[in-house]
């Protein structure tokens, strides 16, 4: 009952004017981000964080948080219009989406896909109210030594879980990990790693230096590469009887959204997986379980429903860690919480215990951009089409210019700015080589917590190691961390065995 | 690809030993009641990302990557056309405002990025590079008090300092 009340009040800071114009804005940016391809809510919550200094930093993160809503529903736009999918989440749409627009019935699978996100968004969000506070609760009692072995646990799912390859993931964290690293060492106070002693480098490297470059200018370049020539969009005429015949297949579909929304949510709190394997393994889930199985990939509503449900609900999995343990869930929201460190809130569990009004105004937003997000999107879904239409050739120098201002905001230095150009161009040429950007930002914005838990924990234990595994919290997490590390390596030897025992039984 | 693929991990082996090398600045090893020296962190990083470039190095040798496989270029034509043309002009816009600071060098780059890459009409891209620098004004150097670089522009900006500042 007490949750209620804190959500009661939530409410009543969610609500208050300036909060719910931020929402709405908010809402319609991502809608926007989401449905544009080549940008996703990481591009949108990178690239627009330094613009919300103008807010208190709960309307900033309210803000953010719309925006990565809005961004998950406007995603279906473009997977099922154009058949690109408009961010990497929406992928799983395009299967079944692309086909029912294909058929003449874009209506449809535009509608379906935004009440299931509403659907998923609404039921993680309640799963989110649920878990949040006793989670919180047992995190108060961690030290360094589980703050560490948590970190390691989220570098580790991107090992295992992320089916990228093994040496690159791991440099890719390394290199954010050092990167975090530079300026003044934070325990003796002496210039660490300022390279050709350059004094830009003796403030450190800001995440969104990096974020920015990698999400605003890389990823620029990679989409104005990768998209040539113009794609044919399909037709859209919305009445009132395609929204209720959309409705009754919602009733019709409902096993497929509600695993998908508890399996959304599930994945999504993992740091490696979240909101694209989530829809994916949703729409597994969903051809595997369906009577007429055959039917996907043709046009099935359940395709559609099945994997919109399970990103939105990912992107609330993903705050939940991110809240209560101060571990990101995706690379959105490990920028959301780099952006708390700016606003200067102390990320973790002692948010709901000295924080209350921001983590339930922010939770409470969360009801509230889900509604509008559904309001706005199906009420302007022609506006988006016309949207869509816009020539990537004017959105790319925008998203440029916006990147300049945006390096250069957080500390007014056109040193970043420069840095910010480098770290763009690298992460375009080394994405082209299969090395995954997501992990260097989430140890850029974790740096900064792991190195001190790591050494604190190493002066308290005297140097000694074992002291990770023999602690009753961080032991298990420890080995679940290690797990994951090896389990790439096992894979290898699970095929070979699989392959002995087919020729064996052949 | 393939060139591409050793190429980049041999240039990020160099920049791992050049890490550890520069960690060592600070002591590496343990400091008595002070715990790991302040480069030790950074150092055994570094040391791993060496570790994956050899790893990456020997996957190139056995050609069990993707990249270590592909016979596609790096770049084609298209990709280095729009890579130079595109990345060349945001240089060039970041180098630019230490002249004639942001109010110049945006207009400038959004002018030849929509008249000229993009092909659009002269005027939307008047519009276009016209209105961008004054919604940033207004948004960054009034709202937020971010003062962004000016360059040599910046005795014009005295009379807008006097009446927004």
């Amino acid at each position: 009952m007490e949750i209620l009340g804190l959500l009661y009040d939530g409410f009543l800071i969610a609500l208050q004017p300036l909060n719910i114009t931020v929402v709405i804005i908010g809402v319609i940016v991502g809608l926007f981000i989401g449905a544009m391809p080549g940008l996703g809510s990481v591009n949108g919550v990178a690239i627009l964080l330094p613009m919300t200094f103008l807010v208190p930093p709960t309307s900033a993160i309210i803000f953010l948080a719309a925006l990565y809503y809005g961004a998950m529903y406007g995603g279906a736009i473009s997977s099922i219009m154009l058949g690109i999918p408009g961010a990497s989440t929406a992928v799983a749409t395009t299967f079944d989406g692309r086909p029912l627009a294909l058929k003449g019935l874009a209506d449809k699978a535009l509608i379906t896909a935004a009440l299931a996100s509403f659907i998923g968004g609404t039921i993680s969000v309640i799963l989110f109210t649920g878990f949040a506070p006793p989670l919180a609760h047992i995190a108060l009692d961690f030290g360094d030594y589980e703050i560490f072995a948590l970190m390691l646990l989220a570098f580790a799912t991107f090992v295992g879980l992320s089916g990228d390859d093994i040496p690159k993931t791991i440099f890719s964290i390394c290199i954010g990990l050092v990167f975090s690293a530079v300026g003044l060492d934070i325990m003796s106070g002496e210039p660490r790693l300022v390279f050709f002693d350059i004094i830009g480098f003796m403030h450190g490297i800001n995440f969104l230096v990096l974020a920015i470059g990698i999400y605003g200018i890389g990823e620029m370049m990679w989409t104005i590469e990768t998209n040539r020539g113009d794609s044919a969009m399909s037709k859209a005429v919305l009445t009132l009887s395609g929204f209720l015949s959309s409705l009754r297949d919602m009733g019709r579909t409902w096993f497929s959204w509600m695993t998908g929304s508890l399996l959304g949510f599930f994945v999504g709190i993992l740091p490696a997986a979240g909101a694209t394997p989530g829809s994916l393994m949703a729409y597994g889930v969903a051809k595997m379980t369906s009577k007429d199985s055959d039917n996907f990939g043709k046009g099935e509503v359940a395709g559609v429903v099945a994997p919109e449900s399970a990103n939105n609900a990912a992107s609330t999995g993903a705050l939940l860690p991110m809240l209560t343990l101060g571990i990101p869930g995706s690379p959105t929201t490990a920028i959301l919480l780099g952006g708390m460190v700016i606003w200067g809130l102390v990320p973790g569990p002692l948010l709901f215990v000295e924080q209350k009004e921001f983590v339930w105004g922010l939770i409470a937003s969360l009801y509230v951009a889900n509604l509008f997000s559904l309001l706005i999107n199906v009420a302007f879904i022609p506006l988006f089409l016309w949207v869509l239409k816009m020539p990537f050739t004017i959105l790319a120098p925008i998203i440029f210019v916006l990147s300049l201002v945006g390096g250069y905001s957080p500390t007014q230095d056109m040193h970043d700015v420069w840095l910010m150009l480098i770290f763009g161009v690298g992460a375009y040429l080394m994405r082209k080589l299969d090395y995954p950007l997501a992990p260097a930002v989430l140890a850029i914005v974790l740096g900064p917590i792991a190195e001190p838990a790591l050494r604190q924990s190493l002066l308290i234990s005297n140097g000694d190691f074992t002291v990770f595994f023999t602690r009753p919290i961080s032991g298990p997490i420890m080995i679940i961390a290690i797990i994951l590390l090896i389990l790439p390596a096992l894979k290898p030897l699970k095929n070979k065995f699989l392959a002995k025992e087919k020729s064996k039984t052949s | 690809m393939r060139r591409a693929e050793i190429v980049t991990a041999s240039l990020m082996a160099i920049f791992s030993v050049y890490l550890m090398w520069k960690s060592t600045e600070l002591s590496i090893g343990w400091i008595p009641d002070e715990g790991p020296g302040g480069g030790a962190f950074s150092f055994w990083l570094s040391a791993v990302m060496l570790i994956c470039c050899i790893w990456t190095m020997f996957n190139w040798y056995r050609r069990s990557t993707p990249p270590s496989k592909s016979k596609d270029s790096f770049m084609d034509a298209y990709a280095l056309r729009m890579f130079l043309l595109v990345g060349g002009a945001v240089t060039i816009m970041i180098g630019l405002v230490h002249f004639v600071g942001m109010y110049g060098s945006i207009p400038l780059f959004l002018l030849y990025y929509l008249r000229f890459l993009g092909g659009h009409s002269w005027t939307l891209t008047i519009l276009v590079s016209l209105a961008a620098p004054v919604i940033i004004f207004f948004f960054f150097d009034v709202a937020l008090r971010i003062v962004l670089p000016k360059g040599y522009l910046e005795p014009l900006f005295f009379p807008l300092y006097s009446i927004f500042l």
